[in-house]
């Protein structure tokens, strides 16, 4: 069995093999893999015997589980109403201009994926992004170099 | 110029109180029937913003003869500009883990269910270590009452109750038609009773304080308190407990910039408020007060005159295309042919006149579409064209 096979029967020994399990299962090949691949998808539908096209279906409905090929970490920046009033946009260049990276691409080294999403329920500390499940509010340009920069640090 | 005004902060859901051990077991020692009359009397509301009875709701539920039951906590805040949900998650669990074995005593419900969107997964640690206290506690005096988080990802449409429920049963959120309503065949098929989190902790209030302590709160028609999450261009921006009831112009006093063109009551699935009638709107549930009435999930975005509208305008018209399920063709293309729309009479590719077309779209999407989300489009539509016509235009 190869490590994706053995995540996803361990997923589905945890949580169950029944329909309502297929949210927490996909979940968590997402927080291993950062996305679903076709042959995760496919996978899933066999280890819990659903049709893999209903796996897929409600996969691409959630915004959050990916299922392109995704960095390590992945920027999600708020565009919403508040943020984009309150600079939403040059914490985009910023992010832009130090990764190299444009909305929905990953960087070379499969460190980051940056994205949009709609509101994140901070709008009193706009602007607000999330590095995978970690929230940064008020990020102004300055802060957003200082917060990648930790990230880019850290190892492997 | 001395304009007195009030607006009656009040401290009801954020209160410190660590007697909820006590306040669970003096409340299920009561009979069912009187915790029903006692939310009844109260006159709560639902506070997601569809303001459903909640007291009628329980009943619904507590009635039917099912023998398997759920209680589901809607953490799935996804409006634009409400936060309010989250600062009570992570401030005071405790009381909506009460107010949810309440709910299961009184409605014969052992199982209850907090559906948390995908953004605040970082809270679901906390709040698992306060429902484990909670459920040794639960234990301790025989109350048969279990609670499990289950984890969104990121679908503005899931806080729509049924979308919610086909979620959690591993779907696509797509809204169901109703009837059946979820307190007839909810989750999985059984009667669920599904209340918004700020609701759950009003519940909590009134169990601990009696009916009338929150009655007494409020106007008619709009009873007790609510909390309002402002943002926007507002010195002040945060959470504050405020009495329904009060006038759109006290409010812009309080927290307004000095400057404030208009408020945005409801998130982008409400009213734009111009500043023109700020004296005639009141906020709370339906019913005459003060010419309009609006109700609201929470959200209050202020612009001040810096703002364009059209701007606002298209930043909705895209979340809302975005967040679209795409199940009925009314919404779906409707909100695609809507900021199309807007930005072809923007460039001078359309006429003027197209507006009005347009608003004639939005009242079939009110009429047609399936569920809260479709037909709510109009709402901020048709309040923003017809008030900021000009803007829209040039």
């Amino acid at each position: 069995m190869n490590p994706i096979q053995s995540l996803i029967r361990n997923l589905a020994n945890q949580y169950g093999r029944s329909r309502e399990n297929l949210l927490p299962v996909m979940q968590g090949v997402i927080q291993q893999e950062k996305f679903l691949s076709e042959y995760s998808m496919i996978e899933i539908a066999r280890e819990m015997d659903i049709p893999a096209a209903e796996v897929f279906g409600t996969a691409t409905f959630y915004s959050f589980l990916e299922t392109k090929p995704a960095g390590k970490y992945i920027i999600r920046v708020c565009k919403t109403i508040t943020c984009a009033m309150k600079g939403k946009n040059q914490l985009l260049f910023a992010i832009q201009d130090m990764l190299k990276i444009k909305v929905g691409e990953t960087s070379p080294d499969k460190r980051f994926t940056l994205l949009e999403t709609n509101c994140l329920g901070w709008c009193h500390k706009a602007p607000a992004m999330l590095v995978n499940d970690e929230v940064y509010t008020e990020v102004s340009p300055e802060r957003v170099r200082e917060i990648l920069t930790k990230y880019m640090n850290e190892n492997n | 110029m001395a304009y007195s005004y009030q607006l009656k902060r009040v401290d009801f859901i954020f209160r410190n109180e660590n007697d909820w051990e006590k306040v669970l077991s003096a409340t299920i020692k009561k009979k069912p029937e009187e915790l029903i009359n006692e939310l009844i009397s109260s006159e709560l509301k639902g506070r997601g913003g569809a303001g459903f009875p909640t007291g009628l709701k329980w009943k619904l539920t507590a009635e039917s003869k099912a023998p398997e039951k759920y209680v589901i906590c809607n953490a799935d805040e996804g409006e634009p500009g409400t936060f309010k949900d989250r600062e009570i998650l992570s401030k005071v669990p405790y009381k909506v883990l009460t107010a949810m074995a309440v709910c299961g005593y009184v409605t014969g419900a052992k199982q209850g269910f907090i559906y948390l969107r995908g953004e605040y997964k970082f809270l679901e640690a906390e709040l698992y270590k306060a429902i484990d206290e909670f459920q040794y506690y639960c234990k301790e005096i025989d109350l048969d009452f279990k609670i499990k988080i289950f984890m969104g990802s990121g679908a503005y449409i899931c806080g729509e109750e049924t979308a919610l429920m086909e979620s959690m049963e591993g779907r696509r959120g797509e809204p169901r038609n109703k009837p059946p309503f979820p307190t007839q065949a909810g989750y999985m098929g059984v009667p669920t009773v599904i209340n918004n989190v700020e609701t759950l902790v009003h519940t909590w209030t009134i169990f601990k304080y009696g009916a009338k302590k929150f009655y007494d709160l409020g106007v008619q028609y709009s009873r007790g308190t609510k909390l309002f999450s402002v943002s926007g261009d507002t010195p002040k921006p945060g959470i504050y407990e405020l009495e329904l009831g009060m006038s759109l112009q006290d409010f812009v006093y309080e927290f307004g910039d000095g400057d404030t063109k208009a408020v945005q009551v409801g998130g982008a699935s409400g009213f734009l408020v111009p500043r023109k009638k700020f004296k005639d709107t009141a906020i709370g549930y339906e019913g005459k007060l003060v010419g309009i009435s609006l109700p609201t999930g929470g959200s209050m975005m202020l612009f001040n005159s810096s703002r364009s509208m059209f701007n606002v305008l298209d930043n909705y018209l895209e979340f809302f295309r975005e967040e679209c399920c795409g199940q009925c063709t009314p919404c779906r293309v409707g909100c695609q042919q809507l900021l199309l729309g807007i930005k072809a009479v923007k460039r001078g590719e359309k006429p003027a006149s197209y507006l009005n077309k347009l608003l004639k779209l939005t009242e079939t999407m009110q009429l047609t579409a399936k569920c809260g989300l479709g037909q709510s489009v109009a709402n901020s539509f048709s309040s923003i064209v017809e008030n900021f016509r000009e803007e829209m235009i040039y």
